[in-house]
């Protein structure tokens, strides 16, 4: 049933890019050619990319070929969209995927401390911080980070995603997995450096979520009467917190992270453009510029079947963490 | 039913002072803008190209925070760059509010089929991510000020259309509001005079809250360069040229960057304040 909601979604998506798309004004076909090129020369290119049918022929031919893993030629590449857009995929997953990891270390870290020191200042001051971290896009956190790190104290790198003068040949584009998985060290440095401020910046408000809602479920949990019980037994208030609560509270947290998640991946768009990230958001910006359209949407349809497998995955975490379903 | 004077009474908080005066402060730079700039916006002088902010040495008398790479005066610039973002805070920030509100309350007062309309196109918007929606737009409508505006209405309706149909279908259950249909008033009328002035603290607040969106977008855009042409004055534009010479001239990002960092700050601080306030259950 989950999955049979998530194939017709991503049609829905597939119908709605290919109609969009088609309602553009301006003829793409005339932007490819030179200014001297005659209508037989403007017919023959449309005939090869077939904008000579109707949108409906159009259609069912682009969605056929989608299905078979053809995304059509990009305009202004001139290459298949489908290696293109494959070629890039790993680079935005790991981006998105260290990200996650940052912000849900942060947020995490943040809920505990805010929890452990409730009632107090501290508690306050967690508050007010996840509060500011939160009003402020990732956006501009990449570039008050640019002047921090980039700038200030020049540690991290502020463009690309690995040094040229490394020279590594990597049989994926997985750089970072295949650097951990080759334990070379030096590279997986390297990488880390490139990929440590854009990742923050997609972090910031993600652990600014995280930490407000986890704290707000510990919270509650912490009145629960086996709470009370497990501290009666005589366990320290670490102890009852990340031992006790924790496994209860994580819960509605786990969903919002979900969501979440695939926010900050459609926050990578941005992100990589302002660290000159070699990804597919970087990719999709230059396709917009370029109005490269079959490109836009093989990018487009990426991203949205990469949404529908983050939710997926999330709602059946949810079932294996959650002991009143595991056994159900 | 709340009551709009108890607001009133509360002192101001000193986030609404401080978020409320940068906002006032910038509206008063945008539109005096041609009278208080030192220089011309779009002046370029290649010899006064990457002068430094007034407080270093080498500067030139009349820029006062310094020029970027083609000589043009970096606050001239910025006090222009307000004006644009500002025009479409309030333009798209209005739009959004008028559409998306007007949805929302039909949908929560009048129940029945108008809502099982609205709800689902609020369903189906919300399942589709609002940045390949931006790029799908912007890709079709073109760079510009207008694609901008019409992106941020088309993606941004649902924020308001959810909470006040949640709010209308609130107060529309409230005595109050059997007791005006009792004494005949219609139901337009009803929704106009009883529930709107009611949701009004809700509307307010969120459309502050989408001001300061609209300001971020309009900078991310033009940063970007899929905003208006490129010789206008941005504050995306400039960033995103401060950003390329940030190792030469730091002062040709950092003073826009300081401006949108402060307003899309100041419009989420006021939001927030204005939600506190108009809160009952914090009073």
């Amino acid at each position: 049933m989950r999955l049979l909601t998530t194939v017709i979604t991503l049609f829905g998506v597939a119908v709605i890019v290919f109609v969009v798309i088609r309602v553009v004004p301006g003829n793409p076909i005339a932007m490819m050619l030179p200014p001297g090129a005659t209508d037989a020369d403007i017919a023959r290119l449309q005939a090869q990319y077939g904008f000579d049918k109707s949108i409906f022929d159009q259609f069912l031919i682009w969605l056929s070929g989608v299905l078979q893993g053809d995304f059509g030629t990009s305009i202004s590449l001139r290459q298949p969209v489908s290696r293109l857009v494959l070629n890039r995929l790993p680079a935005t997953l790991e981006l998105s995927i260290m990200a996650l990891l940052m912000a849900v270390l942060m947020g995490g870290a943040l809920a505990l401390f805010g929890t452990r020191f409730r009632d107090g200042k501290t508690e306050g001051v967690v508050d007010v911080t996840a509060g500011m971290a939160l009003s402020i896009p990732d956006f501009l956190w990449g570039l008050v980070l640019i002047l921090l790190f980039g700038v200030l104290w020049p540690v991290f790198h502020i463009s690309g995603r690995i040094s040229p003068a490394l020279n590594v040949d990597f049989t994926t584009n997985f750089y970072l997995f295949e650097a951990i998985a080759r334990l070379r060290f030096d590279v997986m440095a390297d990488l880390a450096a490139h990929m440590f401020m854009p990742a923050l910046a997609l972090a910031i408000p993600l652990a600014a979520i995280i930490s407000q809602l986890l704290k707000q479920s510990l919270k509650e949990t912490m009145h629960l009467d086996y709470v009370t019980l497990a501290r009666t037994k005589g366990y320290g208030e670490n102890h009852v917190i990340t031992r006790e609560a924790l496994p209860n509270a994580i819960l509605p947290t786990l969903t919002l992270v979900g969501v979440q998640f695939t926010f900050l991946i459609g926050g990578t768009v941005i992100i990589e453009r302002l660290f000159s990230y070699e990804g597919l958001g970087n990719m999709a910006i230059d396709a917009v510029i370029n109005r490269d359209l079959p490109l836009i949407q093989g990018i487009v349809i990426l991203f949205a079947l990469l949404f529908t497998i983050v939710n997926l995955a999330v709602d059946m975490l949810y079932v294996v963490l959650n002991p009143r379903l595991r056994h159900a | 039913m709340r009551d709009a004077r108890g607001d009133m009474r509360r002192p101001v908080g000193l986030r609404l002072w401080l978020s409320g005066g940068w906002l006032t402060l910038l509206v008063a730079g945008a539109i005096f803008a041609p009278w208080i700039a030192p220089k011309d916006p779009l002046m370029q002088d290649l010899f006064l190209g990457r002068l430094p902010p007034f407080w270093e040495s080498g500067t030139e008398p009349g820029f006062w925070l310094g020029t970027d790479s083609l000589g043009r005066d970096v606050l001239s610039r910025m006090l222009y760059g307000a004006r644009l973002a500002l025009v479409v805070a309030l333009v798209a920030g209005t739009l959004t509010c008028i559409i998306g509100a007007a949805l929302g309350l039909i949908a929560g007062y009048y129940r029945g089929w108008p809502d099982r309309i609205i709800s689902r196109f609020v369903d189906i918007w919300m399942a589709f991510p609002p940045v390949l929606f931006a790029i799908l737009l912007i890709a079709v409508l073109g760079p510009g000020l207008w694609s901008i505006i019409i992106a941020i209405v088309v993606i941004d309706w649902t924020r308001f259309a959810r909470v006040i149909r949640a709010e209308a279908m609130t107060q529309g259950a409230m005595d109050y509001v059997a007791s005006a249909q009792v004494a005949g008033r219609k139901r337009f009328g009803t929704m106009l005079t009883e529930i709107l002035p009611n949701v009004l603290p809700t509307i307010v607040v969120l459309l502050t809250l989408e001001m300061g969106i609209a300001v971020i977008v309009e900078a991310i855009l033009s940063f970007v360069n899929l905003s208006i042409s490129t010789d206008s004055p941005t504050w995306g534009g400039m960033i995103a040229e401060g950003r390329t010479s940030v190792h030469q001239a730091w002062w040709v990002l950092v003073f826009p960057l300081i401006a949108l960092f402060l307003t899309v700050l100041s419009f989420s601080q006021l939001g927030e304040g204005l939600k506190d306030r108009f809160d009952p259950v914090l009073r």
